[in-house]
């Protein structure tokens, strides 16, 4: 009898811990809510959103600047990115040999493993100087080399792996038939792989992009080290940026001294949380139907 | 028929770059850390702790963050562990496949999996200060085991998911409860690949520095207290690089080095322990 | 029966990896008339049908050597334009595979692969081919809608006006009906039956009565073998070989 009891008891115990798994989530949002209220409260949200100002000391709160900073490195990071990776994974998918395929996952597994310090330690010995030395000049700017550009190239090698290991098993999930079937008709592959296969495999890729998207809207370290973290709203890539995390993270240290500094990084750690949300229960949704159909 | 062919040629070139492009930059990176990191390697950065005027260039080595994030790391992938297994053997072997509540909680690990380390730092801060905790040991294990949980609960769930059902059904018309199966049958069958898990995330957990960037705090000693600050590679390498002097700048590289070599070395790990639990699962 | 062969096939030998899946194999294709080939499953057949429209080159480590002549062309040979030989082969699989997208997109694919930009062109081809394979009405108020909506015998006829679509010589079919319903099989059976006098048809099957009620010529293959090939009345009525004999009288299955 007490065997049953064992598993009754344990059956309780875990489905407590599961549930705790499930609120997670939102004692997360409500956590960091509540520590945000005081500056939410204090300043109207459309000042914080869209204040160009950020000024503690004088109880200036704009986020603007950061903002922009992070959409200016992220949206860089993703022009380079996807269509890298889109080509990278068409090609590992469609024209080279089995064997090819098996041999790329570790490297590509490899870059995910390296921490983000270590890109950013990269970023500065190598990205940065070579925009400071090459790539200014070239556009007659006196670029320190610490800017958008830096981060964008930098991200966008750390987010290669996402983007990748899910555009794979996206393609890799559509039948052999379609391929077959088009190449039957006379198309050549790369037709076959612009008008029948991309097109089935397409929510998957963009769910695939999404969630390169919300990495690189997060990453705090590399973006820290190499874009320079001034507070101005960025004119061009080749000027200095400070993005959300990095501006998190830089200032941790004088939060609880200046009065409402706790408050305003928390509520920027609140908007990164609810921006990756967003994303990865879009993405998530479409690889979790794509999975449905499949099966 | 020409123009299709152009542009199929096209296409593929472009595509051959971009796969180049991509392992290129792999080669690079390790490269370069190898480059600028093992002419600043010395035995006295692995086995001694900052002296005085570490910071300006004065003698000492990175034993302090190197026992630090190994201590933080199993202590955090320890306590992810404890919430991890009991979930996933809960989601495959008291939940049915399907149902509601499962794939609820598979969708919210998922989703958890991308939540930005710095997110959870932030949140890891907040409760330790609702405990009263200060930047500690301890603070710095809650907000990483945040972190690695959803990791270590997704490897583990796949590994666990493949245990074949004909097996438990096996173990349940011998009369065996649940629980019984689950511990006995199930975690003997999944135990390699849940090791592996468990490895996986704590790789994952020593390289990250935005969640213990406020929740650790730094220490230029060697301490096991919980309730005191602890180094960790991460920071080390991060405080190193900011500083104006180059001595203590390659000392950045190498600290790179160190870190970079020991994920490599995890993940070959997790890799032969993968291969080796292939040969043991029952057909 | 006199005819015009379509297709010569000269020793073909097809070897995938280690195993050699067509040994030596010789045999014709008459035009305009349906070719059935029959034989155990997995004896080949399908590979013989695939080598014709070169759809074998996407096997893993496959290898193969003799000639196949299409109008006299060796078909084989490594110069050879692969995209045009299909052009000329239609295929028609045996599970039915609409492309995703909409019917009307589904039968222009062909034809837009092969440089038909025209929205007016495109419409007309649709139109023609929906109607060849009797499936117009029945579509022609939802061209739009996704092909994946349509029932599995629709699906199939569908698959038939896209490979028509492109205009090819020479229709195959791998097991055509098998995934179908009785009716929807009747119905692709008696298209086959009338397509013949524009196109030259060969069709695998497992189905004897399938085969007696189609073919005009017949090959039997025999794990990888061609056994014997020949008008059908004669393959039918009075076989020259012990094992045709045997296969016909559905001993071997």
């Amino acid at each position: 009898m007490s065997r049953l009891l064992k598993d009754k008891a344990a059956e309780k115990s875990m489905m407590a811990l599961t549930a705790c798994v499930g609120l997670l989530l939102f004692l997360m949002v409500a956590a960091l809510l509540y520590k945000s209220w005081p500056i939410l409260a204090s300043k109207p949200l459309a000042d914080l959103v869209l204040g160009r100002s950020w000024s503690p000391l004088r109880g200036c709160f704009g986020f603007l600047p950061f903002i922009m900073g992070t959409l200016w490195v992220t949206g860089v990071s993703i022009i380079i990115a996807v269509p890298v990776c889109l080509l990278a994974s068409i090609f590992l998918s469609e024209y080279s040999p089995a064997w090819l395929k098996d041999l790329a996952r570790p490297p590509i597994d490899l870059l995910a493993g390296i921490p983000s310090v270590v890109y950013g330690v990269w970023g500065v010995i190598v990205v940065v100087p070579f925009i400071k030395n090459h790539v200014g000049p070239l556009f007659k700017s006196s670029t320190t080399g610490y800017c958008v550009l830096a981060g964008g190239v930098v991200l966008a090698i750390m987010i290669f792996p996402v983007i990748i290991h899910i555009s794979l098993e996206v393609l890799a999930a559509v039948k052999f038939e379609v391929r077959e079937v088009s190449l039957a008709l006379g198309a050549t592959r790369w037709q076959t792989v612009k008008h029948a296969v991309l097109r089935k495999a397409l929510p998957g890729i963009i769910a695939a992009v999404m969630l390169g998207l919300s990495r690189a809207f997060g990453e705090t370290m590399a973006v820290l080290m190499v874009t320079g973290n001034v507070a101005r709203l960025p004119r061009s890539v080749l000027e200095p940026a400070y993005a959300l995390p990095a501006l998190i993270a830089n200032n941790y240290g004088e939060m609880l001294s200046i009065p409402l500094y706790d408050s305003a990084l928390l509520l920027a750690s609140l908007i990164l949380l609810l921006v990756t949300l967003v994303f990865n229960i879009i993405s998530q949704g479409i690889l979790a139907r794509l999975e449905r159909r499949v099966a | 028929m020409d123009r299709r062919r152009l542009e199929e040629k096209f296409f593929q070139g472009l595509m051959v770059i971009s796969s180049l492009a991509i392992f290129a930059s792999l080669v690079l990176i390790l490269a370069d850390i190898l480059v600028k990191g093992v002419p600043a390697m010395s035995w006295a950065m692995l086995t001694q702790v900052p002296r005085g005027g570490f910071y300006q260039g004065k003698a000492g080595g990175v034993l302090n963050a190197i026992v630090g994030s190994a201590a933080l790391g199993c202590g955090a992938s320890a306590l992810a562990f404890f919430f991890s297994l009991p979930v996933v053997l809960y989601l495959n072997v008291y939940l049915k496949p399907r149902s509601r509540f499962s794939v609820f909680i598979r969708f919210s690990l998922d989703v958890l999996w991308g939540i930005p380390s710095i997110v959870y730092g932030a949140f890891g801060f907040t409760v330790m200060l609702f405990f009263g905790l200060r930047a500690s040991l301890l603070g710095g294990i809650i907000a990483v085991s945040l972190l690695v949980f959803p990791i270590m609960s997704r490897a583990m769930d796949e590994v666990v998911k493949m245990v074949p059902s004909e097996l438990l059904e096996t173990s349940y018309s011998l009369g065996t409860t649940r629980l019984e199966a689950a511990l006995k049958v199930v975690l003997r069958q999944a135990l390699p690949g849940i090791l592996t898990a468990a490895l996986i995330a704590f790789g994952r957990g020593i390289g990250d520095a935005a969640s213990v960037i406020f929740t650790a705090g730094f220490s230029d000693y060697i301490s096991f207290s919980l309730f005191r600050p602890v180094a960790t590679l991460p920071l080390a390498i991060f405080y190193q690089l900011g500083t104006p002097y180059p001595e203590v700048q390659d000392r950045a590289y190498a600290s790179s080095l160190i870190l970079t070599m020991l994920i490599v070395l995890i993940s070959v790990l997790a890799r032969l322990l993968t291969r080796r639990y292939k040969s043991f699962v029952v057909k | 029966m006199s005819f015009k062969s379509h297709i010569v096939v000269k020793d073909l030998e097809v070897f995938y990896g280690g195993t050699q899946a067509l040994k030596k194999v010789n045999a014709v294709v008459p035009e305009k008339k349906i070719t059935v080939i029959i034989g155990p499953s997995g004896c080949g057949k399908t590979t013989l049908l695939k080598s014709f429209n070169r759809l074998i080159d996407l096997a893993e480590d496959v290898r193969f050597s003799g000639e196949i002549l299409v109008d006299g062309k060796n078909i084989l040979a490594p110069e050879v334009e692969l995209t045009a030989i299909r052009k000329k082969m239609g295929l028609l699989s045996q599970k039915p595979t609409p492309l995703p997208m909409s019917i009307y997109d589904n039968v222009a694919y062909g034809p837009r692969i092969h440089g038909i930009k025209k929205r007016k062109e495109l419409d007309k081809i649709v139109e023609y081919h929906l109607k060849e394979v009797g499936l117009w009405e029945e579509v022609e108020s939802r061209l739009d809608e996704p092909a994946s909506r349509l029932s599995v015998g629709q699906q199939q006829r569908l698959c038939l006006a896209r490979g028509l679509a492109v205009e090819p010589e020479i229709i195959l079919g791998d097991e055509p009906t098998s995934a179908l319903d009785p009716l929807s099989s009747k119905r692709i059976e008696e298209k086959f039956l009338v397509l013949k006098d524009k196109y030259t048809i060969v069709i695998v099957t497992h189905i004897l009565r399938q085969a007696r009620r189609l073919a005009d010529y017949v090959i039997f293959l025999y794990f990888g073998e061609v056994i014997e090939h020949g008008p059908a009345e004669q393959i039918f009525e009075n076989p020259r070989q012990e094992l045709t004999r045997e296969y016909i009288k559905g001993i071997i299955s």
